[in-house]
């Protein structure tokens, strides 16, 4: 029995919440290796583009509950996200079309497009605050929970509750299916192909037809629909707020490198890495401790090993392992 | 001369908007822009040494600057003798076991091959000390934060003169890069940017969060200056005095004895932050002028010439003898200490430390965008981009009202739109520096004012 409450209270407090955040980390990592795999530059502003897409999707959420529409249990924020997607794939590529898309011809080095992103950074910061501002805002509504403690205490008659949020079971799910399509786009379909076979080698697959605008125009609208999706998923589970969405990039862009950038593979695997240190790492482990030791070596302190403060300087200290031992990341970089 | 020139009227139109500045709105707030302009310039010279010297991307601009101000505490603030009663014995065994720690590791490094048997060694080494660390600093850390939390709660410092603290943080700064680059610069340069990033990333949280060091996320406040302060002044007689001579003509307009001494109070006041702010602009260009001889002279000496040819092709410059590995390294420290100190400097202006100010937007990526918009490898350049980029900065949300005001004059008073943007006006700084960086990339990427290429 205790061995069962002990299992609970991890499931409960580290594997599910580490499971969540992981999925909007991966979604984040992959929209990275992607940019990076094809388009070959470091983009800065990946936490901005999340934060623009989720943005409408919190306006058009505001206005649906408005005109009386909504989804039933599920958060009427899911209804908005082919708008939300629509909007930021015509962001992006009026981006790449006024920006981008000069340097790529002229085949500027990676720094340089990096630091045009920091430029777009800026930018995309400016209209997001402009428009909605920096306050947090949450937009969930529906059903909030799937179990409640206390139920599931009754269900089974153990001492430790597990709760499931319906924004973390939405985030699984959601993340597993957009990605399941995303793999078999990429692996299976032609277009996919071509989009590997630009990211290996660039000249090559120009000899062999493939059209470079197309390749492109695909990366975007990939990119917008996982930004945007991730951003939601994110800003559903925690609250939509700009400044924070900013300093998200900075664990995506540990997932991406952790898992090897441009794999897309490694991306998806990443960012549960981090999420899974970041949670593990930072679990104070007293109550799962009680549960199986043996009541004379019951632990006094936290058993913490580090302060939650610490939870993204963990991730960063992952990656800086990773740099040094392995800077191609865990799997193999640098291919779609 | 023709090569000058630009420089010179890119420099009058600068001073004459801070003047400009001055007359409008006041000279206070003129002299408040123009010494954060100074810092800027100090920063960005910093970082124009790696990336326009070397082609070095330093995106960890932040954690340098933090460090910096970090010093200011520790060698301006009187120590806390209670603290160090309670906690000392044990936080200075600590620093032992890591200096032992380092030691050790070298040791190994050093005399054993490269094997897992060394790798064991040192991982052991590290356990064993971060163990030992947890348990000897848990509980000294503990007493130290319990010792009158609402005003100390940390060690203190040295109480030591704060100019001190400018070279004591470019020191920290350099030794921070000395790890950094020893860890990261093997990388290549889009890995290194975000390798930096999120390493002062790093830095930046530990300050925040260990309260025994700097009072964390509480602040320090004030701090020790090198400039009078506004209070002493306005009761010492010689300045009064020289107030008085200064503004006599206006004085003498004043119609009783009393309505003269309201004016002169005000003026005081008024005279002695100008007064403060002007010592601090005295003492920041002081800097600035010798980081820029220094830096001119090495830029056009050979080691500078070196370090362009190791820019330009690495491969070339390392095929020649020179050893590419040890000068990057060298340069990075170099630029991140001078970083360092411009942060020991604006920690200084401020008075206050306050580690939950430090954000990657403001301290790193505007002083890039500063960087690169004054134009890379060109030293004036950079001093440039730091006063025109920091002044836009400052002064986006007055421009921006003015022209919201203009285009929305036909509007009435409680127009939504009207009223939203009015509140937004701040948000236009992000606009009008990504727009200008992103102009700037395109249409003129060598900069304001470019590299100048000297041909022998």
């Amino acid at each position: 029995m205790d061995l069962i409450n002990a299992v609970i209270v991890l499931l409960n407090y580290t594997i599910i919440p580490a499971l969540t955040y992981g999925s909007q980390l991966a979604l984040g990592a992959i929209f990275v290796t992607l940019i990076y795999g094809i388009l070959r530059f470091a983009n800065f502003a990946t936490g901005d583009m999340m934060s623009f897409g989720t943005m409408f999707a919190v306006l058009l959420t505001y206005y649906f509950q408005s005109i009386g529409i909504n989804f039933g249990f599920l958060p009427t924020a899911l209804l908005t996200i082919p708008f939300a997607i629509f909007m930021m794939i015509l962001y992006m590529l009026l981006i790449d079309q006024t920006v981008f898309k000069y340097y790529r011809i002229k085949k500027s080095p990676p720094v340089q497009l990096a630091m045009v992103s920091v430029g777009i950074m800026f930018v995309t910061q400016a209209i997001i605050r402009i428009i909605i501002g920096p306050t947090d805002r949450r937009f969930l509504d529906g059903e909030k929970f799937i179990l409640k403690a206390t139920e599931f205490k009754e269900m089974t008659g153990l001492a430790e509750g597990l709760t499931i949020k319906s924004t973390q079971m939405i985030t699984i799910v959601v993340t597993i299916i957009v990605v399941a399509i995303m793999f078999w786009f990429l692996n299976k379909t032609k277009t996919g192909t071509s989009m590997r076979a630009y990211s290996d080698n660039e000249d090559l697959a120009l000899l062999s037809g493939i059209d470079p605008k197309k390749v492109v125009l695909i990366t975007w609208i990939i990119a917008g629909i996982l930004a945007t999706i991730g951003g939601i998923l994110y800003g559903l589970d925690k609250s939509y707020r700009p400044f924070v969405y900013f300093n998200n990039m900075l664990p995506i862009f540990a997932a991406a490198i952790v898992g090897g950038i441009g794999n897309p593979y490694g991306a998806f695997f990443g960012g549960y890495v981090i999420a899974f240190a970041e949670i593990f790492l930072t679990y104070a482990y007293k109550r799962f401790l009680v549960y199986i030791l043996p009541e004379s070596l019951e632990p006094n302190s936290l058993m913490q090993l580090l302060s939650t403060d610490y939870k993204f300087a963990i991730s960063f200290s992952i990656l800086v392992i990773v740099l040094i031992f392995r800077p191609s990341g865990i799997f193999e970089g640098k291919r779609i | 001369m023709r090569n000058y020139l630009n420089i010179i009227i890119a420099y009058s139109i600068m001073l004459l908007l801070i003047i400009l500045v001055g007359i409008f709105q006041s000279w206070s707030i003129a002299l408040t822009i123009f010494n954060y302009c100074m810092i800027s310039a100090v920063m960005t010279l910093g970082a124009n040494i790696q990336w326009g010297y070397a082609g070095l991307i330093n995106f960890g601009i932040m954690g340098y600057t933090a460090l910096g101000g970090l010093a200011v505490v520790l060698v301006s603030v009187a120590p806390v003798p209670e603290a160090w009663s309670v906690g000392g014995v044990n936080m200075m065994t600590c620093l032992g076991i890591i200096i032992l720690m380092i030691f050790s590791t070298r040791y190994i490094l050093k005399n054993i091959q490269k094997s897992n048997k060394r790798n064991y060694l040192i991982a052991a080494i590290i356990i064993v000390g971060l163990i030992l660390i947890k348990i000897i600093a848990g509980p000294a850390i503990e007493q130290i934060e319990a010792v009158d939390p609402a005003k100390t709660g940390f060690l203190g410092g040295l109480g030591l003169p704060v100019l001190f603290s400018w070279i004591v943080g470019g020191l920290f700064a350099a030794g921070l890069a000395f790890i950094v680059g020893k860890v990261a610069l093997g990388l290549r340069a889009d890995y290194l940017a975000i390798a930096t990033l999120l390493i002062a990333e790093i830095v930046v949280s530990i300050i925040k969060h260990e309260d025994w060091l700097a009072r964390g996320v509480k602040n320090v406040i004030g701090l020790k200056r090198p400039a009078p302060y506004e209070i002493d002044l306005q009761t010492s007689p010689w300045f009064i005095n020289l107030v008085e001579k200064f503004h006599s003509a206006k004085l003498d307009l004043a119609n009783s004895l009393s309505e003269r001494q309201d004016i002169l109070n005000q003026l005081v006041i008024d005279a002695s932050s100008v007064y403060v702010k002007l010592c601090f602009a005295g003492m920041f260009l002081v800097v600035v002028i010798i980081l820029l001889i220094i830096t001119q002279k090495a830029l056009y000496s050979p080691w500078g010439r070196m370090m362009r040819a190791i820019r330009d092709n690495e491969e070339a410059a390392s095929a020649m003898g020179k050893n590419v590995v040890k000068q990057h390294l060298f340069i990075f420290i170099l630029g991140s200490a001078i970083v360092g100190i411009a942060g020991a400097m604006m920690v200084t202006n401020d008075g206050l430390f306050t580690p939950g100010s430090y954000r990657p937007m403001r301290y790193t990526f505007v002083i890039w965008v500063m960087v690169i918009v004054g134009g890379t490898g060109n030293n004036f350049g950079a001093i440039l981009g730091g006063f025109v980029v920091w002044f836009l900065w400052v002064e986006a949300a007055p421009i921006a009202l003015f022209f919201i005001n203009l285009f929305t004059a036909h509007l009435p008073e409680t127009n939504e739109i009207k009223i939203h943007l009015i509140n937004s006006a701040p948000y236009f700084r992000f606009l009008l520096v990504g727009i200008g960086l992103l102009l700037i990339m395109r249409f003129r990427p060598q900069g304001i004012i470019p590299e100048k290429i000297i041909k022998q």
